[in-house]
């Protein structure tokens, strides 16, 4: 077992553990740079889960590390998408100003329901921002002027700065440069004190409104850096997808970006990017299981029933939430304790504690 | 004139499917604190139980009516005893999601058995209207009506003159004290969510006739997150008359109101409702001291 000696308070603040931790990320980052020549036929692939990850990240700072749960948060991305396409094609807007005026217009609808959301507490929220996805859904399909209506609208390929990302490959490091930005300042942001803030607010809000922290102040900041971040992820998905239709921002897809923080672990960077990999994976997963499905008994007409795959999603949700509360990381977690223990584990380090009826109603 | 009275009875007749299935998310959240994402699809399973008795097997409607709803009610008892006692005292969040699940998981299951086409229950209402003055009444809404009517008296009779029912209030007051005085509050939970389920597996039959029965029926729980939020949503008054309220609003805007209007209206009202009074037109004010 490896202990770690702390020498300063630097080290505390640092953005690795320790040096071990950094080789990796740079190990890391080195895979990723040669990925595309090891699988060129799934770098298109690849790219998405970039995006899915940037959507994680959005969603892991308001779920995961404020304790907002939104299931709106597919229209951020749809609002992303489309203001992007509006400024960069209809007003002819270079890339990188069109992405930012479509960061700052959903960082807007971020404060616009947040705002209200600081009245609300739990399940209220999550209906707000339920009913806020289901108005805008309806706004893309009728503003036709901007959106398309429900004809959609294609989307060309991103240039920046005369330089063409129309080839997978360079759009694959385009999203990856996007990713290790955001990752970048989001982990920096939960070390300063508005992520410690975050965190307060999640774990007792009334805790950390005795402390000093501006509940209101920080639950509308992480809702405007969240809507951001996912109006910058929905920006390079326009462009992935290359046409838009008001029917993809659904509330399916919310459920889906939920899935993926809870599936990846809620509460750590790292189970945003686990339940991208997850979620992009999953579907080709499912599809190959099928076709090695045997005809035993009708067996392989059965599963290859269209209805099933939602369902699929919907099981391992529900496991996940009654077995593995944590996601992949805590199992992660559990299994890397189990390695670094090795004869010595125990079994009650993660037990969960018996949980009694915790009540929010206000008496 | 008669076109308000026409959309009144329309409205009231809507709303009340709305109002049985906020009814549903009351009774769950009063006892356990639970939101229980997947009351539409028990609506939609509902529906789907009593067609297949009706077309498939041709049983008579009311057998089919009431076999639906104790089917459906035994369900909703055994996926209380079984999946969501685990989570009771888990973060809300845990809840949300492991209904959505469950939500996800039924729609996938009707798609299998019954197949993604659509379908219509015959009824004995079905079809049939008369016309009183210039408003036409159509006997499936009047059924709508009756049916929302007789089943809250019922409720009304059972939570307030049975023992169960008592216990039952006592449970969802103070799960403690409630244990203490010697009342099976696991059961209670258990026949709460048996009610529950039965309550929109009424609803799903009532509707069946009105809106063509799919998989997707279940979406008209998000209508009815609305008209609970709007009454408060520990009220079980307080859902009917958001439901109501819902149906009437959305009808009136439907008609009056430019296009697309007539969808998001029960949308717009429960956000504004949220952002101006949290906590409903029937909700408690409390401040929580710590």
């Amino acid at each position: 077992m490896r202990f770690l000696f702390k020498t300063s308070y630097a080290q505390e603040l640092g953005l690795f553990r320790d040096n071990v931790q950094r080789n990796w990320y740079v190990a890391l980052f080195a895979a990723l740079l040669v990925l595309p020549r090891v699988v060129p036929d799934y770098v298109g692939d690849i790219s998405l889960v970039f995006i899915y990850g940037l959507c994680g990240l959005s969603l892991m700072v308001l779920a995961g590390y404020t304790g907002l749960i939104s299931l709106g948060h597919a229209a951020f991305l749809g609002i992303g998408a489309y203001a992007h396409v509006f400024f960069a094609h209809d007003l002819q807007l270079p890339w990188i100003v069109s992405v930012a005026l479509a960061c700052v217009i959903t960082a807007a609808a971020g404060v616009l329901v947040g705002l209200p959301a600081l009245r609300m507490t739990g399940v209220y929220l999550t209906i707000a921002t339920l009913a806020f996805a289901l108005i805008i859904q309806e706004i893309f399909s009728r503003w036709d002027r901007v959106t398309g209506g429900l004809k959609g609208k294609p989307v060309d390929k991103p240039v920046l700065f005369g330089f063409s990302f129309a080839s997978e490959l360079a759009f694959y490091f385009l999203c990856l440069a996007v990713l290790i930005g955001a990752l970048w300042l989001t982990a920096n942001l939960l070390r300063a004190p508005t992520g410690r803030a975050w965190v307060a607010i999640r774990d007792s809000e009334i805790a950390a409104q005795s402390m000093g922290v501006n509940v209101a102040v920080y639950k509308t900041m992480a809702f405007a850096y969240s809507a951001a971040l996912m109006g910058v992820a929905g920006a390079l998905f326009a462009h992935k997808i290359s046409f838009l239709a008001p029917d993809i921002f659904s509330v399916l897809l919310s459920i889906q970006l939920l899935l993926m923080v809870v599936v990846g672990g809620l509460g750590s960077l790292h189970g945003a990017l686990y339940g991208a990999v997850f979620v992009a994976i999953l579907p080709v997963l499912i599809s190959q299981a099928r076709d090695a499905v045997p005809a035993w008994h009708g067996l392989d007409r059965f599963v290859k029933q269209p209805g099933l795959e939602p369902g699929l999603f919907g099981l391992i949700l529900v496991l996940f939430i009654l077995f593995e509360p944590l996601g992949i990381y805590g199992r992660w977690m559990k299994v890397k304790l189990y390695f670094a223990m090795f004869p010595l584990y125990k079994r009650a380090t993660f037990k969960r504690q018996k949980a009694y009826m915790r009540s929010e109603r206000l008496r | 004139m008669d076109t308000i009275l026409q959309l009144l009875l329309n409205g009231l007749a809507v709303g009340c499917i709305y109002g049985l299935v906020a009814l549903g998310f009351v009774l769950i959240y009063k006892a356990t604190e639970l939101v229980n994402f997947a009351q539409g699809d028990l609506l939609m399973l509902g529906a789907f139980t009593c067609y297949m008795f009706v077309v498939w097997y041709g049983l008579g409607y009311w057998a089919a009516f009431a076999l639906a709803i104790a089917i459906v009610a035994l369900f909703g008892a055994a996926l209380d005893a079984t999946v969501l006692r685990r989570v009771i005292g888990q973060p809300q969040f845990a809840v949300v999601m492991l209904t959505i699940g469950l939500g996800a998981i039924f729609r996938s299951f009707a798609s299998i058995t019954w197949g993604s086409e659509i379908y219509t229950l015959p009824t004995p209402f079905s079809a049939r209207a008369t016309r009183l003055g210039g408003v036409t009444v159509s006997h499936e809404y009047v059924s709508i009506i009756v049916g929302t009517v007789v089943l809250c008296a019922a409720l009304y009779a059972f939570f307030t003159y049975t023992r169960v029912g008592v216990a039952m209030q006592a449970a969802s007051q103070n799960q403690l004290a409630a244990y203490y005085m010697g009342i099976p509050v696991k059961r209670m939970f258990s026949l709460i969510w048996a009610i529950s389920a039965g309550v929109a597996a009424i609803a799903g039959v009532l509707l069946a006739p009105v809106s063509l029965i799919d998989i997707n029926l279940g979406f008209i729980g998000l209508k009815a997150f609305a008209a609970a939020v709007l009454g408060g949503f520990g009220s079980i008054p307080g859902a009917l008359v958001g439901g109501l309220t819902i149906g009437l609003i959305e009808l009136f805007a439907g008609a009056y109101l430019p296009h697309g209007v007539k969808d998001v209206a029960a949308y717009v009202v429960l956000l504004v409702v949220l952002a101006v009074r949290p906590q409903g037109i029937f909700g408690a004010v409390g401040r929580k001291k710590v």
